[in-house]
């Protein structure tokens, strides 16, 4: 898990292993807490419903978060370079998000071993709720 | 409204120390129990020193806000934050971020503009910046954030 990816190991089109993790509303109670985002929309099922929603729903970036752990995963900590992600559907509690990608480059520059690819996380139901891509160096 | 006057302003420059305990709970939060975050051994070994998850730099996003009715940018756009929705966040790394270093944030508005939304009336989008540079005054960071403001009340 935490050791680095060789670069002579990866290959173009190589799928990412996949995170699955089932996630509620004590996970988004946690996320507020150790990110200092208390937006309300995410624990406060008053203040939600006063907004129009049903319940409360997950932080795009706790989404985006479990996503990033997928990638460190397969790539080392510290060894990300770019990291971007854009927020589709929604994630609500109860739902078991996949998290996958794949390798889409690998090259060298200024004297950096490199890798880039495509994440995305998916609902239950097939449903992407987040897109995204990275680049990663690679020992 | 978007007021494009906006663009190009700057919030005042915050600090932002880069504590362990902090990056121990915001990787447990992830789901993420990495030895490196939680084992100053094992991180020394793998990577020299306790690394940050890409994404913890959010959690500076909502300690410069002047107040609690802020959108978190510390730059007061005048959104209304019972109907902005997060769209896209970026990170890109110069230099690596370790446990220990104490970075300085300045967020900028590197675009304000609006579209025509399907459902929810006319939306604004934000594009805000944020440049981190550590204790040595390099450059470590860009975190790019688009926020949009529906036009009614957010459809999923």
């Amino acid at each position: 898990m935490a050791a680095k990816l060789k670069f002579a190991d990866v290959k173009v089109g190589e799928e990412i292993p996949n995170l699955v993790a089932q996630v509620s509303r004590p996970d988004f109670v946690r996320y507020a807490g150790a990110s200092g985002d208390f937006v309300p929309l995410h624990y406060d099922q008053t203040f939600v419903e006063a907004a129009g929603r049903p319940t409360v729903f997950a932080q795009g970036m706790f989404t985006a978060g479990l996503l990033s752990h997928c990638l460190t995963d397969y790539v080392g900590a510290g060894q990300v370079r770019n990291f971007k992600v854009r927020f589709a559907t929604i994630v609500w509690p109860g739902d078991t998000v996949t998290c996958r990608g794949k390798v889409t480059k690998k090259y060298e520059s200024a004297g950096e071993r490199l890798i880039e690819g495509d994440l995305e996380v998916v609902n239950q139901k097939g449903e992407v709720a987040v897109k995204s891509s990275f680049r990663a160096a690679a020992g | 409204m978007a007021d494009k006057s906006l663009i190009g302003k700057s919030a005042k420059p915050f600090t932002m120390p880069i504590e362990w305990g902090k990056v121990r709970e915001f990787a447990r939060a992830i789901k993420d129990r990495n030895p490196v975050y939680f084992d100053p051994e094992v991180a020394k070994k793998e990577c020299g020193a306790i690394p940050i998850p890409p994404t913890f730099l959010m959690a500076s996003a909502f300690w410069q806000a002047p107040s609690a009715q802020d959108s978190g940018t510390g730059l007061e756009l005048g959104l209304d934050t019972r109907r902005i929705l997060h769209g896209e966040q970026e990170f890109e790394f110069y230099q690596p971020i370790f446990v220990g270093d104490v970075l300085t944030g300045v967020t900028r508005l590197a675009d304000l503009y609006e579209k025509e939304g399907g459902r929810g009336g006319k939306m604004t989008f934000a594009v805000v910046e944020t440049e981190y540079t550590n204790q040595k005054g390099e450059k470590v960071a860009l975190a790019r954030s688009v926020v949009i403001e529906t036009g009614g009340a957010a459809k999923s």
